[in-house]
């Protein structure tokens, strides 16, 4: 016969996966590490590791998105409990992404820098889409939900759709020729946004 | 990508490189000995090139490892990404390869590879080569200027352009199954850029054959201009009288311009190009007009307009 768990036995399963979880948002960044200490970057090491947080960064958003339709789906709360902590991975690969651009890229050469956000639409497009993540990552602490109240935090963390949206574009811009991994991400993005389009199509 | 099927091999049934080459460097003193300088002459990647003569195209910058030259390679017929060439450009069989070299000259041929490398002396040649996307090395290149194949075709007086065509063979080349560029790969130059005694019909690297994802067993090399303006691995040469169009023009004709002559004052669309990232260099450097040979080249395009004719 089946033994149903009880709430508690449930929790602690989750509460381990969700320790897992943080445990497998790290391997990208060990991994790198590794490599790194290893001469396993490549003639490039600096692309690589741009190219590396950049992708993990696109990754971990499209695997944020993807609690709410889950939880409306198959009624699982789980991921929308695990999407804090997501999220703020997302964030960190971002810095990562951002800071490599700023310090091994460029070596904080301010002049072309803002050349490149002014000229080059995958920059045009990416560094604001680095700036909103800031006040997400900001306001992501309960106290600052309960601050905001519930309604307005739901309205300023709409902000992920636009990032979101301006990371596709950002990753598409880029690519010299071969847009399949651009286009597997924007694949992705359409049916989570398009999910949440149906629904309120639905519901208005 | 789909990845190509390999057929099932035996790692007894591989011959170590090393015995390979003691076999061949046997069979090359037997040979010169017995039949004086005749066969075998190297062919596989890693094999010295013999009789090489030094030439005055020497630079003080330090060379790229060999490991970088030959591991980080933009060649779409092998993958897209720069990893990819060295691990599958093994598929490539560069025996028998031949040159055609028709169009507008006066002495059409199909140049057999073995002889075509004989045609001049081989040179080893110190170039910068600078990519479009904004990274360079330092390579010594093993060749002799196209200049030499071309005076024995004789253009015509209705050549005006050359264009060079890589194969095109997706039993060989996993890459030519994805549409990413029109294949076959396709290039050009303008005939007296061609004729220019920088611009090497290139066979090695490091003294040795090139190795495939490098461009075996044939190459171009024009050291003045981004690097996928130098067709690797050519089968055929055709001298012209309109300007060919070539895969990057087709494949974005506001982005990759005919001439392609580095230059950090006309920016690529998407990124700068006044610096570069030498590879094995932490800072960048700036990009110098026509990659450093301006002194050279310049002259080939006084007059013109390097914005509009980028």
């Amino acid at each position: 016969m089946l033994i149903t768990p009880t709430k508690a036995q449930q929790d602690k399963c989750l509460l381990a996966a969700k320790r897992l979880a943080f445990l497998v948002a790290l391997i990208p960044l060990v991994k790198l590490l590794w490599l790194g200490f290893h001469h396993g970057l490549g003639a490039n090491p600096i692309e690589k590791i741009t190219r590396t947080t950049g992708y993990w960064t696109l990754a971990l958003i499209m695997i944020t998105l993807m609690a709410t339709p889950i939880k409306a789906l198959s009624g699982w709360s789980w991921p929308i409990r695990w999407r804090r902590m997501l999220g703020l991975f997302a964030f960190f690969y971002a810095c990562l992404h951002f800071l490599t651009y700023l310090v091994l890229d460029q070596f904080f050469d301010w002049a072309a820098i803002v050349k490149d956000i002014a000229k080059r639409p995958y920059i045009t497009v990416g560094f604001p889409a680095f700036l909103m993540l800031i006040p997400l990552a900001i306001t992501s602490t309960h106290k600052m939900i309960q601050r905001l109240g519930a309604r307005r935090w739901k309205r300023l963390h709409k902000l992920i759709y636009v990032i979101g949206i301006a990371g596709v574009f950002h990753f598409w811009w880029l690519v010299k020729k071969d847009i399949t991994e651009p286009m597997q991400f924007a694949a992705v993005l359409t049916v989570l946004l398009g999910f949440r389009f149906v629904r309120w199509w639905r519901l208005r | 990508m789909p990845h190509q099927k390999m057929p099932k091999l035996l790692t007894s049934e591989i011959t170590p490189q090393d015995v390979y080459r003691q076999r061949r460097e046997f069979m090359r003193l037997a040979a010169g000995t017995a039949l004086g300088a005749a066969l075998p002459y190297p062919i596989f990647a890693g094999e010295k090139l013999p009789d090489r003569v030094k030439s005055a195209y020497e630079l003080s910058d330090k060379l790229t490892p060999y490991e970088d030259v030959t591991h980080y390679n933009n060649y779409y017929e092998f993958g897209t990404d720069k990893e990819s060439p060295a691990k599958t450009a093994g598929s490539l069989k560069i025996r028998p390869w031949t040159v055609s070299v028709e169009g507008e000259v006066r002495n059409p041929k199909i140049w057999d590879i073995d002889s075509l490398m004989k045609l001049a002396a081989l040179e080893d040649r110190v170039y910068r080569l600078r990519c479009v996307e904004a990274w360079s090395m330092v390579v010594p290149w093993v060749g002799f200027p196209l200049a030499e194949l071309i005076k024995r075709a004789e253009p015509t007086g209705n050549a005006k352009f050359v264009e060079f065509t890589t194969l095109n063979d997706s039993a060989q080349m996993p890459g030519v199954n994805s549409s990413v560029l029109d294949w076959p790969y396709r290039e050009g130059l303008r005939l007296d850029e061609a004729l220019h005694p920088l611009t090497l019909l290139t066979f090695g690297l490091y003294g040795e054959v090139l190795p495939n994802q490098n461009g075996a067993p044939v190459r171009l090399v024009v050291p003045w201009k981004y690097g996928f303006k130098s067709a690797k691995s050519i089968v055929r040469i055709k001298f012209m009288e309109q300007m060919p169009v070539s895969s990057w023009m087709k494949a974005g004709p506001s982005e990759y311009g005919f001439y392609s002559n580095v230059n950090p004052t006309v920016d690529h669309p998407r990124w700068s190009q006044a610096k570069e990232r030498r590879i094995g260099d932490f800072f960048k450097r700036p990009t110098l007009p026509f990659n450093g040979y301006a002194d050279q080249v310049a002259q080939l395009y006084t007059g013109m307009d390097l914005q509009k004719f980028f």
